[in-house]
């Protein structure tokens, strides 16, 4: 693991300026600032609906912020054209929660999807790639297999090798080890760290999962009541005295 | 207590038309994609079949009760003025302006309608809409355009199958009851029935194939809150469907008179 004082002299790629974001005249978002630095993974901490997710599809543009900007590699997203976000998502990768494999697909369909949609490969080409991202997270020859005969494990690492296929410069997990056995949380855990240092992608990680969070994270960023109310290492963050974070740390809040 | 009564009726309403307003753009982006590039003629195709194949055997079933009933009732009001005879005019001309297109549409918006919001909606709850757009695909174009171009070429000929059928229906009924022979009955279809006649019921049947795909594709969207919300996405959707259908059947109908 490298130490946080690498990333402080790279340039900052992802960043929410005051970002308020309400449903049905529910706040989630009051206010978010959070910059992440390139090539750094920085996990996002807060209970459950407390807008983590919100907040990861607000930087790919799936949902628009009320108010506020974001800049992502350069680009400000709020404002952005549906096709100008079609480019940029290119660069992004996501593992959404559950997956979300297109379950009519067989998995070399839903791993070569992007390819059919951002870039004009032969099929022969297609395959070989889809081939490769599969061996990367440990799933050689799966290919003809249909998502639901797949356990939640596997589901997750297909998810990974779609989200990967682009070879994107960022890539966000959503709660990627929640409801797996142990064992299958680790490989997970140690395919974010291995990505990070094979390819150099910048991460942000949505969990609870603190072991996760301290293995894996260089920071910890803090979401509570729409605000980031903390950011810092981890040896930074068990030192805070603010209630919310000490709370969640020792595993006192429930999530 | 008036205050109490009007701010809910005030609220409905404002959610209502918030909502045509939704549903109308998604209907112009769906619509705007059959024009702009790229076109997934594969996905129609596939589309087109699931309207289609599906439904066929259903729609032609009731068309085929329809005519029959039809038949007896009609000769059953006709032998009052002693005009039994014609019966297939007025069987045919019904069928085929009115009966035909709305019965076909009204299953296939049940059957293929609750389909469509089925399927989005599950996709939409497992954040596969969301992926797709991660992805870089548009779900428009991948998902509600095909459906709508399938729906406006579907129905239309599922409707024709109908309308045959159903008049067939008429003319079985008519040999047993009065032994009418064929010839005269469909002889007295042919000299009834008129291509505007033909026309109008088609032409309803295509603006009711692009309402049962855009209410499907509307509320499969739309869809929140689980596998619970699937299932209320689908009921809606066939309500909606068949009570637009029958609404815009009147106003469409009240056109083409005008028109034609
Ligand atoms: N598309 C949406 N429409 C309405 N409400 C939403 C939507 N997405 C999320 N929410 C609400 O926003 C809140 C935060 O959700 P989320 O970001 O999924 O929480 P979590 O931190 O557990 O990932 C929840 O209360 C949820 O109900
Ligand atoms: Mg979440």
């Amino acid at each position: 693991m490298r130490g946080y004082e690498t990333f402080c002299m790279s340039r900052i790629i992802i960043e929410f300026k005051d970002v308020h974001k309400s449903f049905n005249g529910v706040v989630v978002h009051n206010g978010i600032n959070l910059s992440v630095r390139e090539g750094e993974i920085i996990s996002l901490l807060g209970g459950s609906g407390s807008g983590k997710s919100v907040l990861i599809k607000e930087l790919i543009g799936l949902i628009q912020p009320d108010k506020g900007e974001i800049v992502v590699l350069d680009h400000a997203i709020t404002g952005m054209n549906e096709n100008a976000l079609i480019k940029l998502r290119g660069h992004v990768g996501m593992l959404f929660q559950g997956a979300a494999l297109f379950d009519s697909l067989t998995v070399f369909e839903n791993i070569a999807y992007p390819f059919r949609e951002h870039l004009k490969l032969t099929e022969k080409e297609i395959r070989k790639r889809v081939a490769e991202k599969l061996k990367l997270v440990g799933l050689s020859g799966i290919e003809a297999k249909m998502p639901a005969e797949l356990s939640g494990g596997m589901k997750k690492r297909v998810g990974l090798a779609r989200a990967i296929a682009t070879e994107p410069e960022i890539i966000l997990y959503d709660e990627p080890t929640t409801g797996l056995d142990p064992i299958n949380a680790q490989r997970i855990n140690e395919l974010i760290v291995e990505l990070r240092r094979k390819l150099g992608i910048t991460t942000i990680v949505v969990t609870h999962d603190l072991h996760c969070v301290k293995t894996v994270s260089d920071r910890i960023a803090m979401l509570y009541e729409g605000k980031i109310v903390a950011v810092g290492t981890w040896q930074e963050l068990t030192k805070s005295n603010i209630p919310a974070v000490k709370d969640f740390l020792s595993g006192n809040i429930c999530v | 207590m008036l205050k109490n009564i009007l701010i809910p009726i005030d609220e409905a309403c404002k959610r209502v038309i918030f909502s045509l307003g939704q549903a109308t753009l998604l209907a112009m982006k769906g619509l705007g994609g059959i024009f702009i590039p790229p076109f997934h003629v594969k996905l129609t195709l596939r589309e087109i079949d699931n309207f289609g194949s599906g439904s066929l055997f259903l729609v032609d079933l009731i068309a085929l009760f329809t005519g029959m009933v039809m038949a007896l009732q009609t000769i059953y009001g006709l032998s009052y003025y002693g005009a039994e005879m014609y019966v297939g005019s007025v069987v045919s001309l019904s069928l085929v302006r009115e009966l035909g297109p709305v019965l076909t549409s009204i299953m296939v918006g049940a059957r293929v309608g609750s389909g469509i919001a089925a399927e989005i909606g599950s996709m939409q709850v497992t954040e596969q809409i969301d992926a797709m757009r991660a992805l870089g695909a548009s779900p428009i174009k991948k998902l509600v355009t095909p459906k709508i171009l399938a729906g406006m070429i579907t129905l239309p000929l599922l409707t024709v199958t109908a309308d045959i059928v159903g008049i067939f229906g008429g003319m079985i009924i008519s040999l047993f009851e009065l032994e009418i022979h064929r010839t005269f009955y469909i002889n007295s279809v042919l000299s009834t029935v008129q291509m505007t006649d033909f026309v109008s019921g088609i032409g309803k049947t295509v603006f009711f194939g692009f309402l049962i795909a855009v209410i499907g594709c509307y509320f499969g969207l739309k869809t929140t809150g689980g596998t619970t919300g699937v299932g209320r996405s689908t009921t809606i959707t066939v309500v909606t469907t068949s009570i637009l259908i029958l609404i815009s059947d009147f106003f469409l109908t009240k056109l083409f008179l005008v028109v034609f």
